[in-house]
């Protein structure tokens, strides 16, 4: 599956495109398949996310998990602070990282 | 400490404002990313891992408590309550919001700090030995010279767009406690037999990809003419250095193409016409310069000895205090690195505190290293106990200055976006290892450094022992270097073989340090061990 990905342009906040908007919450992201670069290039015209691009990801039954180790760490926030994670870690687990 | 004048002030506080619209043109949509990035660089924010970066600079890493206490607070209000402190004696905050990113340079300007020229193709931060001004071995400070550079290459037009960032360490004394030579110019100041100073210039040094050690091209410039000498050094790569591969950009490749006989050839020549040109400041100007940097009033007959009773403030004594100029005084470091933590990380509380104890046991002064620690630069050996107590009470009391225990660890994949692998849970990992084992002490001097990719801001390249993180078809793999040194012995660190993974490559270090513990000869390093045996008897005992 193809999820996107970009920062919040305000806040800098890693974001997942969720179907209708943006979402925090990896665990949202939404299949974007051959729709990816046309939603892309909207919502950047929109200012609605910031530097956004197009992952390969697995649908598993926690939700999507990207292919890459760089965009899981995304995911999550560093895993030397877990204190610092997204709620969504709490539901994926820190091992969804490595 | 060097005090801005109303120009230095104005400058500052013009670019914030300047910033502060063109953040709030992005904001609202008249400046594309494309448009907005190289003027969010120049101003050291970068978008990374997480969320917008702010890197601050700190000129040769020199802090007035008043700006720790300032770095603390941002920490507290704009971000999530730390900082990091960089291998180029910065600070780095990971959770910048951009609608912030504005205010935060104002209170740095109402500090005397910004964060200019902290990223992009330019001069950066100018950086120096920790304990310039203090160190018994110098042979002057080099900061005023290190400030003098600083303000010229603050905004100098000829340099904003290089073929590629440049980095310039100063140093003052034989022992190279800046990396000096693996910089884009390492400039060392020194006495020649007539008891004049002048400026021995290396360059084309750096690490990176591409790792090189910066020739000498001359052994000593007068000091009156350093700067137009530094001007011709950028003159010449500015010309020729190359700007159609961002690979083969840096300085030390044009140096080593071009060969450093021919590099300083023609420095020499555009440093001929120069001369005429009034590119130096005037004297006066140094001279304003360094009346910020006049040494403290030290106290005078005041004791050289400490109580050694305990052990573990004696052992703090020996690894992280270092001799200094003035007698009854020494310079004292306060590791960042604790068992299991996070290299050059500090909370807000710690920097407050840190700053407190500059203010009343460091003439109001600290220092940022190289190594990501803060040293406290001129402390009365009578009062060092005291101090000592009051660091292990907050976490700041760890004794393993330059030990194994000490490790140099870039971000890595956790916070940056040019990672390959994650180099803080290594470091942490080794670190508890070698804590638990008691090994960390017993190998003495060790210098360990990770950097999660080969762009190696963890200095890999020139550690005892360096780990680079490498993106093995997916997974993080981490190579083994061994027998490098940033230090006046400086070297390159050559590859083992074969990398490992994360837990494989803590168990890799314990081989190689046994082996050094085995086969060490009296007095010696690891890295003199490693010199005298080479690489066949640790590679024989990695990989058999």
């Amino acid at each position: 599956m193809k999820i996107l990905t970009g920062n919040d342009l305000k806040t800098g906040a890693v974001v997942w495109w969720d179907g209708s908007g943006w979402s925090i919450h990896i665990t949202e992201a939404a299949d974007a398949g051959e729709e990816a670069e046309a939603i892309l290039a909207t919502e950047e015209a929109a200012r609605r996310v910031n530097s956004a691009y197009a992952i390969d990801a697995e649908q598993t039954e926690n939700g999507p998990r990207p292919a890459h180790i760089k965009d899981r760490v995304r995911a999550l926030g560093p895993t030397v602070r877990p204190d610092l994670a997204v709620p969504a870690v709490k539901k994926v687990g820190w091992d969804w990282v490595i | 400490m060097y005090k801005y004048d109303h120009y230095d002030q104005a400058m500052v506080d013009a670019r914030v404002e300047e910033f502060r619209d063109q953040a709030r043109r992005r904001l609202e949509g008249k400046l594309t990313e494309d448009q907005f990035k190289p003027l969010r660089l120049q101003n050291g924010l970068y978008l990374q891992l997480h969320a917008y970066m702010l890197r601050v600079a700190i000129p040769y890493g020199t802090l007035s408590s008043m700006q720790m206490h300032a770095l603390a607070d941002i920490a507290d209000k704009y971000d999530r309550g730390y900082g990091h402190f960089t291998t180029r004696q910065n600070i780095q905050y990971n959770w910048i919001k951009l609608e912030d990113a504005a205010d935060i340079l104002a209170d740095l300007a109402k500090v005397e700090m910004h964060a200019i020229q902290t990223s992009g193709n330019c001069i950066r931060n100018i950086s120096s030995d920790q304990y310039a001004g203090a160190a018994a071995d110098e042979v002057v400070d080099p900061r005023p010279y290190a400030e003098l550079l600083r303000q010229w290459s603050t905004f100098h037009p000829e340099f904003a767009y290089l073929p590629r960032k440049f980095k310039i360490a100063v140093i003052a004394s034989e022992k190279d406690r800046a990396a000096m030579r693996l910089h884009d110019i390492g400039i060392n100041i020194v006495k020649n037999d007539a008891g004049e100073l002048g400026a021995s210039f290396y360059v084309g040094g750096g690490m990176g990809r591409t790792p090189m050690i910066a020739p000498l091209i001359r052994d000593f410039v007068p000091l009156n003419q350093m700067v137009t000498y530094a001007e011709a050094c950028l003159r010449v790569y500015n010309r020729h250095g190359r700007r159609d591969n961002k690979y083969k950009a840096r300085i030390k490749i044009l140096v080593h193409e071009m060969g450093a006989e021919e590099y300083a050839r023609q420095v020499e020549e555009e440093f001929a016409h120069l001369l005429d040109q009034g590119v130096e400041p005037p004297f006066a100007e140094l001279e304003r310069i360094r009346s910020f940097f006049q040494p403290p009033e030290f106290g005078t007959g005041l004791t050289e000895k400490a109580d050694r009773s305990d052990p573990d403030f004696a052992l703090w004594i020996d690894r992280n205090c270092s001799p200094h100029k003035a007698p009854g005084y020494v310079s004292a470091a306060i590791s960042l690195k604790p068992v299991g933590g996070i290299p050059g990380d500090a909370t807000a509380a710690q920097m407050h505190l840190m700053a407190e104890l500059a203010k009343g046991y460091s003439f109001d002064e600290c220092r940022v290293t190289h190594a990501q620690n803060i040293i406290l630069p001129h402390v009365e050996i009578g009062r060092l106990h005291e101090l000592w107590t009051k660091l292990d009470e907050a976490g700041l009391g760890t004794a393993n200055l330059d030990n194994i225990g000490d490790i140099i660890a870039c971000p890595g994949l956790d916070y940056c976006s040019l990672a390959n692998a994650r180099s803080i849970p290594v470091s942490q990992k080794i670190s508890e290892r070698f804590a638990s084992n008691g090994k960390g002490e017993l190998l003495g001097e060790l210098k360990l450094k990770i950097s999660g990719c080969i762009n190696a801001c963890g200095h890999h390249h020139a550690g005892h022992i360096g780990i680079l993180g490498v993106d093995r078809k997916g997974t993080e793999n981490y190579q083994l270097l061994l027998g490098g040194s940033e230090a006046e012995d400086v070297s390159l660190a050559k590859i083992t073989g074969p990398g490992f993974n994360e837990d494989g490559i803590v168990d890799a270090i314990e081989t190689v340090a046994d082996l050094y513990l085995e086969r060490r000869e009296d007095g010696e390093r690891f890295l003199d061990t490693y010199r005298r045996l080479g690489m066949d008897p640790f590679k024989e005992a990695l990989y058999g």
